[in-house]
């Protein structure tokens, strides 16, 4: 009695975990599309096609598995060949394929048609942030995981997102084409976002495209998913769905941000400006390897704190950020950041965590080092 | 069930034999010796197997380091650093090393007693290619204690990654890769000879069993890529070392090059993993249905029409890095042709089972979980060779889980079938069905709880080689974990399965099972040392 009562209270918290599971989402998404719709009716067509071919192949094999028995007193026929049957079973499966690619190819085909694009963004994936640039818009920014580490190490109570928010998502437009073009700064990424069925590798030296016409405004999220090194899973992707003319004032917002920070280049910093700047540069992006505290990660990622090497040669340490280090991880950082943000960032790394070198590097100093 | 089994065959039998049996001609070796310098492919295919199960162990150990941390979000037992390493290793010791080496070491028992041969044709060079293997692996594990750690970059190892950006044990990676690779193709070039020269008289190559054929076409599979991947990991440790930007676009290098070279191995690699198993499925199905194999000639066609299609379909491992659209057609196309031959065969084992007599003995248990299971994985694999689906199936657990329904209850299982189809013949004795079913039955259910729910984590988006992940895949990675435990616990029942039938258990006949057919059977069991020393009397059985 006992026994059966466990059993009922184990399959109860199954069929409960399970229900809240099937609550979450066990399908892929329709998305947002017209592609991702049709993408997801392929899947749903190829799904249904195989479970009948699945309950009858296996239904054959049950039954005989069933029927023809030993235990039963079955005796074994001795047959071993059957022409027309074998041409049968090759040739079906042969039809219900062609029936399939039909559709298939039609789909592909809409999905290379990335021309006559009302919007391009450069997407360049780096170790481990998206980079995001507006062509022709003078807009572009940098877009980080922004669940605190402390959820992660399971200090804090994790969030509704979690691992699935950035600091700033990528804004686009509502139904207008908006057309990717791909690329990466050290390894393969790959940028995707299951509503959108967007997914494409981004990959050094080459510029992928992909396009988009999103139907709905809204917050998408997804993922990198091609593994990148150790903070491949730190890696999301947000987007944020606007009508077209919330998505221009945004835009035009962002230009007149980005147009008072060029101005910034000309003036004098003051060293505490600099520092409070390039703590926030130093979190975003170069904290991942470098570590918080600038002890890096030896063999791969040098510590920067104590680093002599760097600390007794200012122009090499500009350089290296400036340029990266080739045959290693360190990457070129002049055309991912500006110059306020470059000049505040190596200021940050020569005066933090007890490097006391008093060097200031002046935002104009890089301008003109960037120039040549 | 098990009062259901048929009695099995007297032991009246056991005398029989046909073909000469050597006498022990020479004084061998003792102890370790025997085993370092043992020419003899019952020995040698004994170590092999017993290679092959040390390294299960230890990659599946990897997997549950893997799974322990994805039991639930949040970083809780590793970091990110030695997971990637923890998922890389698992994925190479698995394939290169426990999957591979398992058929290797099939191949060596099974394919002399299978054709009449005395012995593997080159069995100086089948000792090399086993002892490579040791050495190989206990390489590639010690780069786990290196500075910076091991391969952390997937067992598919793409470039930049793997190059640029890699730990630098690395290169010690590419020298183990290196000599597991020679070891592949020294072994199949033995395989090859010994089938094609040393047939029992009267024995033409369509009256041989499947097991052989399927072996045969893997090892041409191997001869053809093995040199390509050695090839792909040279240009890796010249970009390493050398200064040489194959794979580096900063030197005008190519990272998708690499993916090409990669899965123009890669592809015919997943069948060279699975091709061998086809074999030992289409033994033990007759065996136990009491039937002939159902359509022996199309079984053979359709094994050689999948190999030669696997040259033709590399790229739908890359349907998202951009090909042009008339390449991702092409190899749309292609893929999709494979389910033809494919599904042949399974028609093919079920119209052998229809009208058969069958029982349930634990290898054809395993056989026929083999051919449902399998099934299940190639039918993802048609839903992944839509090429706009791929695009949201792909580097998700979507793949994940049609990858691991292929190669555990179809590599594995297939494997573990014949272990237990062959264990009487090795040792002399029976598998004890009991603690065979039990092991069946374990293992049955913890792979599809493991497996089963990446399906759905997959398509609700959770990408692959990910140590966290987003709280909506929680409860599927939960029960992924606990079936990942409960299979890999089942396993030590084989263990004791396998050390139980080597010291005892009840006395098996030359002909061990009643339906078994080929010439193994033929033999004492256990088998002697040497066996058909003189070739015997093969009279082809009606295929």
């Amino acid at each position: 009695m006992r026994k059966t009562l466990a059993w009922i209270m184990g399959a109860g918290s199954f069929l409960g975990l399970a229900s809240s599971t099937l609550a979450n989402g066990w399908n892929m998404p329709a998305g947002v599309t017209d592609v991702s719709r049709e993408i997801y009716s392929l899947h749903m067509t190829i799904f249904w096609i195989c479970v009948v071919i699945g309950i009858v192949v296996f239904g054959v094999m049950f039954y005989s598995l069933f029927r023809y028995r030993r235990s039963r007193g079955a005796k074994s026929a001795n047959f071993h060949e059957n022409t027309s049957v074998e041409v049968v079973w090759t040739a079906v499966p042969l039809l219900i394929l062609v029936g399939m690619a039909l559709p298939a190819t039609a789909t592909l085909k809409r999905m290379y048609d990335a021309s006559e694009a009302d919007l391009d963004v450069m997407v360049t994936g780096q170790q481990w942030r998206w980079h995001y640039e507006y062509l022709g818009e003078n807009v572009s920014f940098t877009s980080s995981l922004s669940t605190p580490r402390s959820q992660i190490n399971g200090e804090e109570e994790k969030g509704e997102n979690y691992l699935l928010d950035v600091d700033q998502p990528l804004v686009l437009p509502v139904g207008r084409k908006v057309r990717f073009l791909m690329t990466s700064d050290d390894v393969i990424h790959s940028w995707w976002v299951p509503d959108l069925a967007v997914k494409q590798d981004s990959i050094p030296g080459f510029v992928n495209e992909n396009w988009v016409r999103i139907e709905e405004p809204g917050i998408y999220r997804g993922q990198c998913a091609e593994l990148c090194g150790k903070d491949h899973a730190f890696m999301p992707v947000v987007v944020r769905a606007l009508e077209g003319d919330e998505f221009d004032s945004w835009l035009a917002e962002r230009r007149k941000e980005a147009e008072a920070e060029a101005s910034g280049v000309d003036r004098e910093w003051s060293m505490d400006e600099l520092m409070e700047r390039g703590e926030q540069v130093y979190g975003a992006i170069c904290a991942t390897c470098h570590q918080p505290d600038g002890s890096g990660a030896e063999p791969t990622f040098p510590a920067l704190a104590g680093n002599e090497a760097l600390l007794n040669d200012r122009d090499r340490h500009i350089d290296v950020v400036l340029n990266g280090v080739s045959g290693t991880p360190m990457a070129a950082f002049r055309s991912n950041l500006n110059p306020v943000e470059l000049a505040a960032v190596i200021t940050y790394e020569r005066n933090a965590w007890g490097n006391e070198s008093g060097d200031v590097v002046q935002p104009s100093e890089i301008q003109a080092l960037l120039e040549q | 069930m098990a009062s259901n089994l048929p009695p099995k065959p007297t032991l009246e039998h056991s005398t029989t034999t046909s073909g000469g049996l050597a006498h022990e001609h020479h004084e061998r070796p003792r102890g370790m010796l025997r085993w370092l310098l043992t020419t003899n492919h019952k020995e040698i295919g004994t170590l092999y197997l017993i290679f092959s199960l040390t390294m299960f162990f230890i990659g599946g150990i990897f997997a549950l380091v893997v799974r322990a941390e994805l039991f639930q979000p949040g970083l809780q037992l590793v970091q990110p650093e030695f997971f990637n390493q923890m998922t890389t290793m698992h994925g190479l010791i698995m394939v290169f090393g426990a999957v591979m080496p398992a058929f290797v070491g099939l191949a060596n028992w099974m394919v002399p007693l299978q054709v009449g041969a005395p012995d593997m044709a080159l069995p100086r060079l089948n000792n090399f290619s086993f002892w490579l293997l040791p050495v190989a692996f206990t390489l590639l594990l010690s780069t786990l204690l290196m500075p910076g750690g091991g391969p952390n970059f997937g067992w598919t190892f793409y470039a930049p990654l793997s190059t640029t950006y890699a730990p630098p044990s690395t290169t010690f990676f590419i020298l183990s890769l290196h000599m597991a690779g020679i070891s592949s193709i020294l072994g199949a070039i033995n395989i090859i000879a010994t089938i094609l020269n040393l047939r029992a008289p009267g024995m033409r190559l369509m009256d041989m069993p499947l097991f052989v054929w399927t072996w045969l076409i893997t090892a041409f599979l191997l001869i053809a890529v093995m040199p390509i991947l050695a090839g792909v990991i040279t240009m890796m440790l010249m970009d390493i070392n050398f200064g040489t930007s194959f794979f580096n676009a900063a030197g005008g290098g190519d990272p998708v090059l690499f993916q090409h070279l990669f899965w123009f191995f890669g592809h015919p690699e997943v069948y060279i993993m699975i091709l061998p198993a086809f074999g030992i499925v289409s033994a033990i199905i007759p065996t136990f249905a009491r039937k002939p194999l159902f359509g022996y000639a199309s079984m053979v066609y359709a094994t050689a029409s999948i190999a030669i299609l696997s040259f033709l379909v590399w790229a739908h491992h890359m349907f998202v890095v951009g090909l042009p659209l008339v390449a991702e057609l092409f190899f749309m196309f292609t893929t999709m042709l494979i389910a033809v031959p494919t599904g042949v065969k399974v028609f093919n084992w079920i119209a052998t089972l229809f009208q058969g007599s069958i029982t349930f003995e634990t290898a054809m248990l395993f056989a026929l979980a083999f051919v449902v299971l399998f099934s299940i994985g190639g039918f993802s694999g048609l839903m992944l060779a839509i090429a706009p689906a791929d695009f949201q199936y792909h580097d998700t657990y979507f793949v994940v889980a049609h990858f691991h329904y292929v190669l555990v209850p179809g590599a594995i299982f297939a494997i573990m079938a014949g272990v237990y189809y062959w264990l009487p013949k090795w040792t002399g004795h029976y598998p004890d069905e009991r603690l065979g079913r039990w092991h069946f039955w374990m293992s049955v259910i913890g792979v599809n709880l493991t497996f089963f729910p990446m399906h759905f984590s997959g398509l609700a988006g959770m990408p692959r080689r990910i140590p966290d992940y987003a709280l909506q895949f929680a409860d599927f990675n939960m029960v992924s974990s606990v079936g990942a435990l409960m299979f890999g616990v089942s396993q030590l029942l084989f263990v004791w399965g396998v050390i139980k039938c080597v010291r005892g258990g009840e006395k098996a006949p030359a002909k061990a099972w009643e339906g078994a057919e080929d010439l193994e059977w033929s033999v004492p069991s256990p088998a002697p040392l040497h066996t058909f020393d003189t070739p015997p009397d093969f009279k082809p059985v009606t295929h």
